[in-house]
């Protein structure tokens, strides 16, 4: 039996930092805050991850990749945990990967409390990803995916999507 | 144990036949955004659904999948309020029940947050982020359509007539909702009523439209007593799963 030091949680969140969203190709799964937690064991790999929404159809492949990415540096069995509470929100995103949202065109959340009132305050203009501009407006709440809705710079004349704030 | 089985049927059916009855718009809204809305509203209503067949299946403890207690339930096994299976309509009448349905199901998640099973409090937490956005989005619609045109006013005032008397099954309580609730594991849906009501009838001024006078509500789904429209829709729902029962992709 060969001996073999188990991996930290730091070294599995940096294996896992490869696994990239399907649906966000530019922020991993640990970016947006899916993965919760990591742990290795003598039995094995333990993943806890939380989905962005309840119905996000790309839970399954993202479970996939998670394995396989593992799997791939020769880890395994791999158990996938799944938990609901604390419930997933887009301030979990850190300012780097906020940046890179923007970078690949896709206006970054704004703060997730400012949307929780029923009826917000005129919130504040989201900024074109694209020329900076504030100039804009929201075309559809909803968008291509349940994390995204669509808008419409009027300055550089581009629509784009926005990370929905949650 | 025993009470939270049925309890959670009743939550997820909710939910499963009504993000049914939005996914039918699907192609087929009025503009392209508003197809995309629905469809959306549509996938996080069977999302929360899922974990709720999910959990229900865990503690009935008999091996059923969500997949089991969706595809391989008769009607007369489903406990969504009538509400939930009544016919999509016409645009208004969908976006109006949506309103009704999305007020409801904030006040229900947010005091579900409190529940004594962690499982059921987590889905609230997340299903309650849902509700608030589709709320929001069809309040939006309601005062639109109502405060409209003449056109887009009666079809909303039309609707408002149609569903009302079937709103009363989603705040009315039994023996079910009052042990779940003395059990610290779910909410008696009466004690939402006044809440509910006072967030429509807000937005309900603010489109123009008027409450009718109905003084009798119609019930029945909580019991398995549905409408002839749950059969048709269960059979579009169940047909690939009963005819491939080992399908797997």
């Amino acid at each position: 039996m060969v001996a073999r030091a188990l991996p930290s949680r730091n070294e599995l969140f940096d294996i896992l930092d490869e696994v990239k969203d399907p649906e966000v190709p530019v922020l991993s799964v640990v970016e947006l805050g899916i993965v919760r937690d990591a742990a290795a064991s003598d039995s094995g790999i333990s993943i806890t991850v939380t989905p962005t929404y309840s119905g996000c159809p790309a839970m399954r492949e993202i479970e996939a990749e998670i394995r396989t990415a593992l799997e791939a540096h020769g880890l395994g069995p791999v158990e996938i945990r799944t938990v609901y509470a604390p419930a997933w929100t887009t301030d979990w995103i850190a300012p780097a990967a906020r940046d890179k949202l923007e970078a690949y065109g896709i206006a970054p959340p704004g703060p997730a409390r400012e949307s929780d009132e029923l009826v917000p305050l005129r919130r504040a203009r989201v900024r074109c990803p694209y020329c900076r501009s504030t100039n804009t407006e929201q075309k559809s709440a909803f968008g291509s995916t349940a994390c995204k809705s669509i808008w419409f710079c009027r300055e550089c004349r581009q629509p784009f999507e926005e990370f929905k704030a949650i | 144990m025993a009470p939270l089985f049925p309890y959670l049927l009743r939550l997820a059916d909710d939910r499963l036949v009504l993000g049914h009855r939005l996914s039918e718009w699907c192609g087929h809204g009025p503009i392209l955004e508003e197809d995309i809305a629905l469809a959306n509203i549509s996938l996080d209503l069977i999302g929360e659904a899922t974990l709720l067949l999910k959990l229900a299946g865990e503690i009935e403890g008999q091996g059923r999948s969500e997949d089991a207690l969706a595809y391989f339930r008769d009607a007369i096994d489903y406990r969504n309020a009538l509400f939930a299976e009544l016919p999509r309509g016409d645009f208004a009448f969908t976006i109006v029940r949506q309103f009704l349905f999305s007020v409801f199901s904030l006040l229900q998640m947010e005091a579900l947050t409190k529940s004594a099973n962690a499982d059921l409090a987590g889905i609230a937490a997340k299903a309650v982020k849902e509700a608030r956005y589709h709320v929001r989005h069809c309040a939006q619609w309601v005062v639109t359509l109502g405060d409209g045109t003449e056109e887009s006013h009666a079809r909303a005032q039309t609707a408002l007539d149609e569903l009302w008397r079937y709103t009363g099954e989603l705040v009315m309580a039994d023996d079910v909702d009052r042990d779940v609730a003395n059990a610290g594991l779910g909410v008696d849906p009466s004690t939402l009523a006044s809440a509910w009501r006072a967030e429509v009838d807000r937005v309900l001024a603010e489109a123009t439209l008027t409450v009718p006078q109905v003084t009798y509500m119609q019930r029945g789904g909580r019991d398995g007593k549905h409408t002839e429209h749950l059969g048709h829709l269960l059979s579009e729902m169940q047909i690939v799963a009963r005819s491939h029962p080992e399908a797997t992709w």
